[in-house]
C-alpha cells in the first residue's frame, strides 16, 4: 500500500486520513511482527470506520483479531502482551466506549513503567476515534482527551492532517511509552496528496499551519481546519492569524506556544471538548505563566459548551466554528 | 490450525472441555482436618504423594508462615506501613508457586507477599510496596512475577495478555493469576475469564476464597454457593478445592497448569480457605466475626494437617522440625536486620520513570524540587 519513495517524485494520489492510518498500521505490521492489532470488529469487518480494512486478510488472524466486547479486557490484555514483548495497537470503537477501560489505562497502562522503576515499559497504542460533527447519536461524539492528558505516564496525540495521521501513528507505535492516539473522526474522510511513508515532526512538537502576526489560534485535531477557515476569512479583513496545531497534548510543546504567542501577543485556544476543566484551560494557564507581559489581550477559549454532547440536530450549535472563533478574535483585537 | 483458533469453537458448537456444575459438591480434598487421607477423597498420582516432594511442600508452608509472622511483627515495629497477612492461606501460596516453572508468569495480589518470597524474590524487594519506599521493588521480568495488584481483579486481563502472548509466540509458558473472593464481583474478573476462554489462553485463575473481603462475608458478595461454578458460564473447567490441603491443591494446580500448557485453555479454581488475621493491621475483625469461627478454621490449619500426615508416615520428626525452625529463624533474623536499616530513597527517582525520556515539564519540576531541598 505504501511501498516507496518513488511516489515522492510522482504526483501522490489523494489519500483520506482513514486510509493513511490504515497504511501506517499496515506498514508497522509489515516491519515488525511484534505489532498486533485487536479490538471490536477490527477483523473481517475492518472496523466500523474501516480503518483496519484488510489487515486481518493480509497478516492473518493472529496479528489482527476481533475481541469480545470488553474494553477493560482489551486494554488489560494489551498490557499483558506488551509486558511479554508484543506491541499491541488496540482500537476503542468510539470515544465513549473507551470509558470501561479507564481503570486499566489509569491504574496500570500509565503507571507500569513508574511503579516498576522503568523495568516494565508498556508500549501500547490506544486508538480512539473522537469528537462530533458526524451526526452520531449519544455516546458517539465525545471528546475525552482531557481525562487522558491529566494522567501522568501517557502520551496523548491527535493528528489534524492526513500526513500527520500516518506519521504520528508510526511514531506512536515506535514509542516505548503508551500513547493515546485520538483520531478526529470528522476528518477521517478529509483528503490530501500525500506520499507515503510520510514522516513529520516528533511526538511532543507542535506545527505552525499558517503564519500570522496579530493573534495565535492554538488548536488540535478537528478544530485545526476550523481555525484555518477562520484565518482565511480574517485575512480578507487584514487580520493575520497564526494557526498553531498542537499535534501532541502530552508532551506539550510549551516552546512553540510561547514562541508564537510571545510574537503575536494574543491567544485564542480552540477545542471541541467541554471548556470547563478542559485542556484549553491548561494551555491558557501556561500562556499566562510564560507570556503575561507580552500579552495585548486576555487569553480566551473557544470550546464545546459545558453540556453533555447534544443530539445530532443540535450539534451545529455545540461545535466551535469559524464564526465563533472570529468573534473571539474580534474581542482580542479590540482589547489591545 | 492457527495458534489463535477462534473459529474452532463455533464449528463444534461447544467448548472443547467438559463442564460440570460443582455447586453441590464438597471441595476436593485428600486430607481430612486431622491430616489423615479422607474417604472418597481425590486420588493423587504417586509423584504428588512422594514424601520428599511433600516435605519440600511442608518446609515451604513453614517458611511462608514464618515470613508472614515476621512481616506482621515488622508492622508493629513501624518498619512496614501496612501488611495484609496470608496466615491460614499458605497452602494456596505454596501450591501456586510450586506448580509453576521458571518461564511461567505469576500475577499476585497485595495478600500474596509470601508467594513472592517463595518465588525467590528477596524479602526487602518483595515488601518494598508495604514499606513505602517504592511501588514494586523487584524486576517483574526477571522473576516472571507481575507487580502485586491492588485494584481488585485488574490483574486478570493482564494474565490473559501474558498467556495469549505466550500462545502467539509459541512458548509453553502459563500465567497463573491470584484473586480473592471479593474480586469475583468485579467486572474485570468476568472480562478476563470470558476473554481467556474465548482465546483459549494458557491461564489458571486461582481464587483464594478466604471468606471475607475486608469485613464483607462471602454471602454478601455472591448469591452463588460456589465461585468455581462461575466457570461453566465461561466454558472452562471449574474446580472447587480445599485450600488448606496442600496435597489436593498441588493435584488440582498440576492438572490445571498442564492443561493450560498443552493447549487446553484456562481453568478456574476456587480454593476454599480462611483469612485467619484481620484484613490488615489497620482492620478490626472483632467488629464483624466471632472468635469461634476463627477457632473452627484454626483447627483446619494447612500446616498442622500436612505435618500430621507426614509425621504419621515417618517423613517428619522432631529433628526435622527443629531444623526447619532454625532455617526459618535464620531467615527472620536476616529480615529483621535488613529492615532495621533506614531505607534510602531519592526524590529525583519520582521523575525518572514516568516516561522513557523525561519531558521538559518534568525536568522543570525536578529542578524546582531540587531547589526547594537545597534551600532547606
Amino acid at each position: 500500500m505504501s511501498q516507496g519513495t518513488e511516489q515522492i517524485s510522482a504526483p501522490a494520489a489523494p489519500l483520506t486520513m482513514a486510509k493513511a492510518i490504515n497504511a501506517a498500521l499496515s506498514d508497522a505490521m509489515a516491519e515488525d511482527d511484534k505489532v498486533v492489532v485487536f479490538g471490536e470488529d477490527v477483523g473481517a469487518l475492518g472496523g466500523v470506520f474501516r480503518v483496519t480494512d484488510g489487515l486481518a486478510a493480509k497478516f492473518g488472524d493472529e496479528r489482527c483479531f476481533d475481541t469480545p466486547l470488553a474494553e477493560a479486557s482489551i486494554m488489560g490484555t494489551a498490557i499483558g502482551m506488551a509486558v511479554y514483548g508484543f506491541k499491541p495497537v488496540v482500537e476503542m470503537q468510539f470515544d465513549a466506549f473507551a470509558y470501561p477501560a479507564f481503570e486499566q489505562v489509569f491504574s496500570h497502562l500509565a503507571k507500569m513503567r513508574n511503579r516498576t522503576r522503568g523495568a516494565v515499559p508498556v508500549p501500547v497504542v490506544v486508538r480512539i476515534p473522537y469528537g462530533g460533527g458526524i451526526g452520531g447519536v449519544e455516546h458517539h461524539s465525545d471528546s475525552s482527551e482531557s481525562y487522558f492528558a491529566h494522567t501522568p505516564g501517557l502520551h496523548v496525540v491527535t493528528p489534524a492532517t492526513v500526513e500527520d495521521s500516518y506519521s504520528l501513528l508510526r511514531e506512536a507505535i515506535d514509542s516505548p511509552d503508551p500513547v493515546i492516539f485520538f483520531e478526529p473522526k470528522r476528518l477521517y474522510w478529509s483528503k490530501a496528496n500525500v506520499a507515503l511513508p510520510a514522516r513529520t515532526g516528533r511526538i511532543g512538537t507542535a506545527a505552525v499551519r499558517r503564519q500570522g502576526t496579530h493573534a495565535t489560534l492554538v488548536c488540535y485535531g478537528q478544530t485545526v481546519p476550523v481555525c484555518m477557515a477562520a484565518a482565511e476569512q480574517a485575512a480578507k479583513e487584514g487580520i493575520e492569524l497564526e494557526v498553531l496545531d498542537l499535534r501532541s497534548l502530552v508532551p506539550l510543546d510549551d516552546e512553540a506556544i510561547e514562541s508564537s504567542v510571545g510574537r503575536t501577543g494574543r491567544a485564542i485556544v480552540v477545542h471541541e471538548s467541554v471548556g470547563f476543566g478542559g485542556f484549553g484551560a491548561e494551555v491558557a494557564a501556561r500562556i499566562a505563566e510564560r507570556c503575561f507581559y507580552r500579552l495585548e489581550a486576555p487569553v480566551t477559549r473557544v470550546a464545546g459548551l459545558d453540556i453533555p454532547f447534544p443530539p445530532p440536530k443540535y450539534e451545529h450549535w455545540y461545535l466551535p466554528d469559524a464564526d465563533r472563533v472570529l468573534d473571539a478574535v474580534d474581542r482580542a483585537m479590540a482589547a489591545g | 490450525m492457527t495458534l489463535l483458533d477462534l473459529s474452532a469453537r463455533d464449528r463444534e458448537g461447544k467448548a472443547a472441555t467438559a463442564v460440570r456444575p460443582v455447586w453441590d459438591s464438597e471441595p476436593l480434598r485428600y486430607l481430612d482436618e486431622h491430616g489423615a487421607p479422607v474417604e472418597g477423597g481425590i486420588r493423587p498420582t504417586p509423584a504428588l504423594l512422594d514424601p520428599g516432594a511433600l516435605l519440600r511442600g511442608y518446609r515451604a508452608l513453614r517458611f511462608a508462615r514464618a515470613f508472614d509472622t515476621e512481616a506482621t511483627n515488622l508492622v508493629m515495629q513501624g518498619r512496614l506501613a501496612v501488611y495484609p497477612s496470608c496466615r491460614g492461606q499458605e497452602a494456596c501460596e505454596v501450591a501456586a508457586v510450586h506448580a509453576l516453572e521458571e518461564q511461567d508468569w505469576l500475577l499476585p495480589t497485595y495478600r500474596d507477599s509470601a508467594a513472592l518470597v517463595l518465588r525467590g524474590i528477596p524479602a526487602v524487594d518483595a515488601l518494598t510496596l508495604l514499606r513505602g519506599t517504592w511501588h514494586c521493588g523487584y524486576d517483574p521480568k526477571q522473576w516472571r512475577t507481575m507487580p502485586q495488584c491492588t485494584p481488585l481483579a485488574t490483574q486478570g486481563p493482564h494474565a490473559v495478555g501474558l498467556g495469549l502472548a505466550a500462545k502467539l509466540a509459541g512458548d509453553p509458558a502459563v500465567a497463573l493469576c491470584f484473586f480473592g473472593d471479593g474480586a469475583t464481583s468485579e467486572g474485570d474478573f468476568h472480562e478476563a475469564a470470558n476473554s481467556a476462554a474465548v482465546y483459549q489462553a494458557p491461564v489458571v485463575f486461582l481464587v483464594q476464597n478466604n471468606q471475607y473481603a475486608i469485613s464483607v462475608p462471602l454471602h454478601k458478595q455472591t448469591h452463588a454457593i460456589s465461585l468455581a461454578d462461575k466457570a461453566s458460564g465461561y466454558g472452562m473447567p471449574g474446580i472447587r478445592v480445599d485450600g488448606n490441603d496442600l496435597i489436593a491443591m498441588n493435584a488440582v494446580l498440576a492438572e490445571a497448569v498442564q492443561r493450560a500448557r498443552t493447549g487446553g485453555g484456562p481453568t478456574l479454581i476456587e480454593a476454599v480457605t480462611y483469612r485467619v488475621q484481620a484484613h490488615t493491621n489497620a482492620d478490626d475483625a472483632a467488629r464483624y466475626r466471632q472468635s469461634a469461627e476463627v477457632e473452627y478454621w484454626r483447627r483446619r490449619d494447612p500446616i498442622d494437617r500436612l505435618g500430621r500426615y507426614l509425621t504419621a508416615r515417618g517423613a517428619l520428626d522432631a529433628a526435622v522440625e527443629a531444623e526447619i525452625d532454625e532455617e526459618c529463624e535464620r531467615y527472620c533474623e536476616q529480615m529483621r536486620a535488613q529492615f532495621a536499616e533506614e531505607p534510602s530513597y531519592d526524590a529525583d527517582e519520582m521523575f525518572e520513570h514516568v516516561y522513557d525520556e523525561m519531558t521538559p515539564q518534568l525536568k522543570a519540576q525536578r529542578e524546582m524540587l531540587r531547589a526547594e531541598e537545597a534551600a532547606k
